[in-house]
Parts: C-alpha cells; sequence; structure tokens
C-alpha cells in the first residue's frame, strides 16, 4: 500500500472529489426513493462515484508506478494552460484580436524563445487573420477591445 | 422499397444543389485537414468549427459537420501510413503495417488500397444505414421515459465494456460525466445545481468545452515540448497503384471491415477504434500467413482502414433513429443539430425528411469526394506536417479558445475548457479514457430526466423497469455484460478484448502521437 501508483493516486483524487459532491448536495432538496428531488441524483452519481474509485484503489497495486510516469512536458503545459486561464477573461476587456496576440506572443517568445521577427509575424498574422477569416467572412460574432480592436 | 428510392431522390435533389454540394466538399477538405494534423482529432475539429455553421441552414450545417467527421476518417490514415502518427485515433492500426509498408517502398499503394477500402465501406455502410435507421425509428416511437433508462444506461455500460482498460476505471468516468452533467437547473424543480451564483452554469456545463478541453487542449498538453516528428515521405501519383496480388489479397478484408465496422459502429462506445482493433486482430487470425502482419500486410491496412469508415455511419444509427449518440463525436453533432432547431430521433425521418434524405445522399456524394480528393492530393495534405509543431500547436490553441467562446459567447465555457484540458491532460497521464466523461455530460440529463418520468409514470414504483418488456430487455443485456465483464476476474479465463487488444490497454488515449 506504501507505493504510490497512477491508479491509486486517480482513484484517490476521485474519491476526494465525490466526497466534496456529497457535502456540497446537502444544500439541495433530497426528495424521497418514490418522488426524488433534485439531490437525489447528484448523491447517487457521487456515492457510485466513490464506490468506483474505491475499487480503483483496491485494485491499484498491479497499475503502473507513478515514478515512472514520464513528467517532461509539464513546463509547457503549465504555460500553455496559464494562457487559455488569461484568454477567458481578457477577451472580453482586451478583444479577440489583442488577446491572442498576447498570448501567441509568449508561447512564441517566452516558452519557444523564437525570434522577434518570426514571434511578431506568427502572432499578427494569426490573431488578425483568424479574426478576419471567422468575424468578417464567417460572420462568427468575436469580441472587440480598446479602439475597436 | 420504392418508397425508399423516391427518398432517396428527393435527398439527391437536397445533396447535389450547389450550394449544399460546396459544403460537403469544404467539409471534406477540412475533415482530411483535420485528420491529417496531430492534435487535432475529429471531434475537436467538429466542435471548433460549428460556430462557424451558425449562419448556416440545419441541412448545410449537418453536411458540412459529417463531412469533417468522415473526411478525418481518410486523413487519419495519411499520417499513419507515411509518418507512424496516427493523425486521429481509428487509424493507430494503420500504423502498424501501413507504415511497414512505407518503410518496404509500398507507401503508395497502401494509401491507395486505404483509400479505395474507406470509400467502399463509407459508401456500402450509407446503404446499410439508409435501409436500418427508419425502420429502427418506428420502432423506437415505442419507447417511453422507461425505455430510455435502460437504452441509456445499456450504452453507458457497452462503452465502459468496449473501452480499452479496465470497466471500473471506464465506469468511474463514466459517473463522474453524469455528475458534471448535473450542473445547471434541475428542469423539473427550477432548482439551480452547483451554478455558485454562476449565471453561465444555469444551462449546464456545454459539450463543446468539455469535448474540446478533454481531447483537443490535453492532446496539446500532452504533446507540446515532446521530440519533432520523423521524415515525411512523400509519395509520387505514379506510385499510388497497387499491384494484382494487393488488391487480391484486400477484397476479403475490406469487406469483413465494412460489415464488422457498421456493426460495432452502431454500439455505443469509441465505436471507430474499437472496429479496427477487432477487424485487425479478425484479418491476423484468418491469414494463411500471420507473421506477416506487423512487416507490412497489405490485409492489416485493408481491413482497419474499412472498418473506421464503416464504423462511422454505423454510429449515425442510433443518432438519427433514436436520438441517443453512440460516442462522443455523435454527441457533439446531436448538439449541432439542436443549435439549428433540429431534434434527432424517430420523429426526425417523418418530420424533416429533407434533411435527413439529404444527408444520407450527402454522404454518398461525401465518399466519392474524399476518393477523388486523397489519392491526388495527398502530396499537398502530407505538407501540413512539415509545418514545425512549435507553430502548428500554438495555432490549434488559438482555435480552441476561438471555437469555444464563440458557440456561447461565454468566457465562462473558456475556463471550463481550460479546467477540462487540465482533467484530461491528468487522467490521460494516468491511463485513464475521457471518452465516457463527454457521454456522460451529454447523458445526464436525458437520463435523469427519464428516471423521474418513470418514476412519476409508476406512482413511484420502481418495477416499471422491469414490468416493461422493452426496458427489462436492454437492462438485463446491460446485466450480462456487467457480469461478463466480471468473469475473467472470477476464474482468471481470457478476456476475448484482451485477445483483439481491447484491454488492459489505454489504447485509445496514449497512443503514438
Amino acid at each position: 500500500m506504501n507505493v504510490w501508483t497512477t491508479d491509486r493516486l486517480a482513484g484517490a483524487g476521485l474519491a476526494l472529489f465525490s466526497l466534496g459532491v456529497i457535502w456540497e448536495n446537502r444544500k439541495l432538496p433530497m426528495g424521497t426513493l418514490r418522488e426524488p428531488g433534485p439531490g437525489y441524483m447528484p448523491l447517487l452519481l457521487a456515492l457510485l462515484l466513490l464506490l468506483f474509485s474505491l475499487l480503483i484503489i483496491a485494485a491499484a497495486g498491479e497499475a503502473q508506478r507513478l515514478r515512472a510516469t514520464s513528467w517532461t512536458e509539464w513546463r509547457h503545459a503549465v504555460a500553455i494552460l496559464g494562457i487559455c486561464f488569461f484568454a477567458a477573461p481578457a477577451l472580453e476587456r482586451l478583444g479577440y484580436r489583442l488577446t491572442i496576440l498576447v498570448a501567441l506572443a509568449f508561447v512564441l517568445k517566452v516558452v519557444e524563445r523564437k525570434g522577434w521577427v518570426a514571434t511578431a509575424a506568427f502572432a499578427f498574422g494569426m490573431s488578425f487573420g483568424t479574426f478576419f477569416l471567422f468575424e468578417t467572412l464567417l460572420r462568427v460574432p468575436l469580441p472587440r477591445g480598446p479602439f475597436g480592436l | 422499397m420504392l418508397e425508399t428510392f423516391q427518398n432517396l431522390y428527393l435527398g439527391f435533389s437536397v445533396a447535389l444543389a450547389p450550394a449544399v454540394l460546396l459544403y460537403a466538399f469544404v467539409g471534406c477538405v477540412i475533415g482530411t485537414l483535420v485528420g491529417v494534423l496531430p492534435g487535432v482529432g475529429p471531434l475537436a475539429g467538429i466542435s471548433l468549427l460549428l460556430p462557424a455553421t451558425f449562419g448556416l441552414d440545419a441541412t448545410k450545417a449537418l453536411v458540412l459537420l459529417a463531412g469533417i467527421y468522415y473526411g478525418a476518417m481518410y486523413g487519419g490514415s495519411t499520417t499513419s501510413i507515411l509518418m507512424r502518427i496516427p493523425g486521429e485515433t481509428a487509424s493507430v492500426m494503420t500504423c502498424i503495417d501501413g507504415y511497414a509498408m512505407t518503410r518496404n517502398g509500398r507507401a503508395g499503394p497502401a494509401l491507395a488500397i486505404a483509400a479505395v477500402g474507406s470509400y467502399i465501406a463509407g459508401t456500402v455502410s450509407v446503404v446499410a444505414l439508409m435501409v436500418l435507421a427508419p425502420p429502427l425509428a418506428s420502432f423506437a416511437l415505442r419507447f417511453g421515459p422507461p425505455e430510455y433508462v435502460g437504452l441509456l444506461l445499456l450504452g453507458l455500460l457497452v462503452l465502459a465494456y468496449m473501452s480499452g482498460g479496465s470497466m471500473r476505471k471506464s465506469l468511474a468516468m463514466a459517473a463522474l460525466g453524469l455528475l458534471l452533467g448535473m450542473v445547471g437547473l434541475d428542469h423539473m424543480t427550477g432548482f439551480l445545481r452547483f451554478a455558485y451564483g454562476v449565471m453561465e452554469l444555469g444551462d449546464g456545463i456545454g459539450i463543446v468545452p468539455v469535448a474540446v478541453g478533454l481531447f483537443g487542449v490535453s492532446e496539446i498538453l500532452l504533446s507540446a515540448g515532446q521530440a519533432t516528428p520523423p521524415e515525411v515521405f512523400k509519395p509520387r501519383l505514379r506510385d499510388l497503384p497497387p499491384s494484382r496480388q494487393e488488391w487480391r489479397d484486400s477484397w476479403g478484408p475490406i469487406g469483413r471491415g465494412t460489415v464488422l465496422g457498421f456493426f460495432i459502429g452502431i454500439i455505443p462506445g469509441s465505436a471507430h477504434v474499437i472496429s479496427t482493433f477487432v477487424s485487425y486482430a479478425l484479418e491476423r487470425r484468418l491469414s494463411k500467413h500471420p507473421e506477416r502482419f506487423g512487416q507490412g500486410a497489405v490485409e492489416g491496412v485493408a481491413g482497419p482502414e474499412s472498418a473506421n469508415n464503416s464504423a462511422t455511419s454505423g454510429s449515425f444509427v442510433p443518432m438519427l433513429a433514436l436520438g441517443v449518440p453512440a460516442g462522443a463525436i455523435p454527441a457533439v453533432l446531436m448538439a449541432a443539430m439542436m443549435v439549428h432547431g433540429v431534434s434527432p430521433g424517430p420523429l426526425l425521418i417523418e418530420q424533416q425528411p429533407a434533411l435527413f434524405w439529404g444527408f444520407i445522399a450527402s454522404m454518398y456524394v461525401g465518399n466519392l469526394v474524399l476518393l477523388i480528393l486523397n489519392l491526388p492530393l495527398v502530396g499537398l495534405f502530407v505538407n501540413l506536417l512539415r509545418i514545425p509543431y512549435h507553430f502548428l500547436y500554438p495555432a490549434i490553441i488559438a482555435f480552441c479558445v476561438l471555437g469555444v467562446y464563440a458557440v456561447n459567447s461565454s468566457v465562462v465555457d473558456v475556463l471550463i475548457m481550460a479546467a477540462m484540458g487540465l482533467l484530461g491532460y491528468l487522467l490521460r497521464k494516468l491511463n485513464f479514457e475521457v471518452a465516457p466523461i463527454v457521454l456522460g455530460v451529454v447523458l445526464a440529463p436525458l437520463l435523469e430526466m427519464s428516471v423521474r418520468q418513470s418514476l412519476a409514470m409508476s406512482g413511484g414504483s420502481y418495477a416499471i423497469f422491469i414490468e416493461r418488456p422493452i426496458a427489462a430487455s436492454l437492462l438485463l443485456v446491460g446485466l450480462g455484460l456487467l457480469l461478463l465483464s466480471l468473469w475473467p476476474l472470477l476464474r482468471r479465463a481470457g478476456d476475448w478484448r484482451r485477445a483483439v487488444g481491447l484491454a488492459g490497454q489505454p489504447m485509445f488515449e496514449e497512443e503514438e502521437k
């Protein structure tokens, strides 16, 4: 039981999540077995998830050791996720073009360490090009920021 | 029969209209690109292009999105054969013998057999879809809420049983998806669940941010920072024709792959992926020289490629006839139909015959377009892979943000996509499958509503699920599958899924990219 395997970690995470849902679910009316309320199905599903999580943990010994899992790409992963989380609030404040411009420039210059010219050309091309394609030609509504950008 | 031909005539009159033809062509081209590019599977491709269809009518939108779906099935084989990189998950098996054929100097024939096999399978399976969907839809009119409960539970159990890896892990993922599907308004009482004051969550968690996050973003998180792709082989047009022996060896696998793929496609789950594994195992079992498999056997390309294209049409059967998606991709297509005011299900064929038969006819046209497109232009598509990945993945991320935002003009959806990307990345690193989560999110509201309506019908008696023959039969089959999955554990007996490479391998998610 001392060895952490991929299944043991995932099972523990899922079990914690299901316990969290069960805790939060107490705010919802449960109804009765014959007439279920809005809290009935989430509770049932959270209990099922808890059961499967415990089964996963119980059989986790055969799974791959956690130490054997390679995480070499984690720096890229963190940077990309950071960009996604940045893009969400920025879209309606900076507008689509500026948000994508900043995000792509960050990836290419900071993460991929490309030159200024390549970074600028790619970031401008992608942000303004996709805006033109989707907003202007395909009429997909995209947000505009300061100065109508 | 005469009625079917009349309907098909109606369908072709819709599908051959210049505008619809154009959208079928555009869908096929985009689909091929999506299939060729590693990191953008058909699911992410369809999700991202969904907002671009908002200005179109339902027929054109559906024809375009379906074109992307089967175009991706064609395109995925190109990179599998030439670079040993599956453009999408259903092409994993093609890598083995397709790439071996390339190494043996037979890349052209491998591509030609894959394209012809895909064309034959695609066309034959559309005939089967045309024949099977209308009677199934008539039968489904007898379905009430208890039958839908049986059908949905069976669907989830089949998905878990047929998926790679252990059933408990797949069921845990399905339960997680169902739980995520509980977020939002409870339609029977008007209660808001797990919304925490976020207005956008009132309508629940959307399928598009979940699908793009779990498949598109997580794929980029896994593959960015990895080694550069290998050398790209570029076949010439004159190298494409297969030899007479290669044709002879391919007809049987193409025929078997077509039949197998269609019927596996109907079953809920990652059907097109499973069909390729089963087809490959079957061809190897039937071969007089199984030792050739892995060394460049043309049967190892013909069978799986036919099977995955046939499964694509098969997966439309439950979606169109029952209104129940057989997997994550039909689920997104179904969401797209609903956005356009079309309700897939038993009444679709009766109420919107032009849309249904136009869609069927467009699939014939699309398959022909793909055959013409794929062979002569293969060199052009392969050039895409010469784009350095450090430029490609930021572009894909930009498309993900754009596509997800544009569906509802909601920044909350972009946040959900990012969170799902993180979840998908972690789960895939830990060898879990994410497809059941997507299906769970889609099915959750329907399942809950059906359970509660059933209980309202029966005055609170759960016996309604076993008193009605169709519901009882569906639940019985589900129970049987559950017991079947336990059988190898109890007896330590051979599991047929292991024999065909389905069990114990995280094949859908961890394939070489």
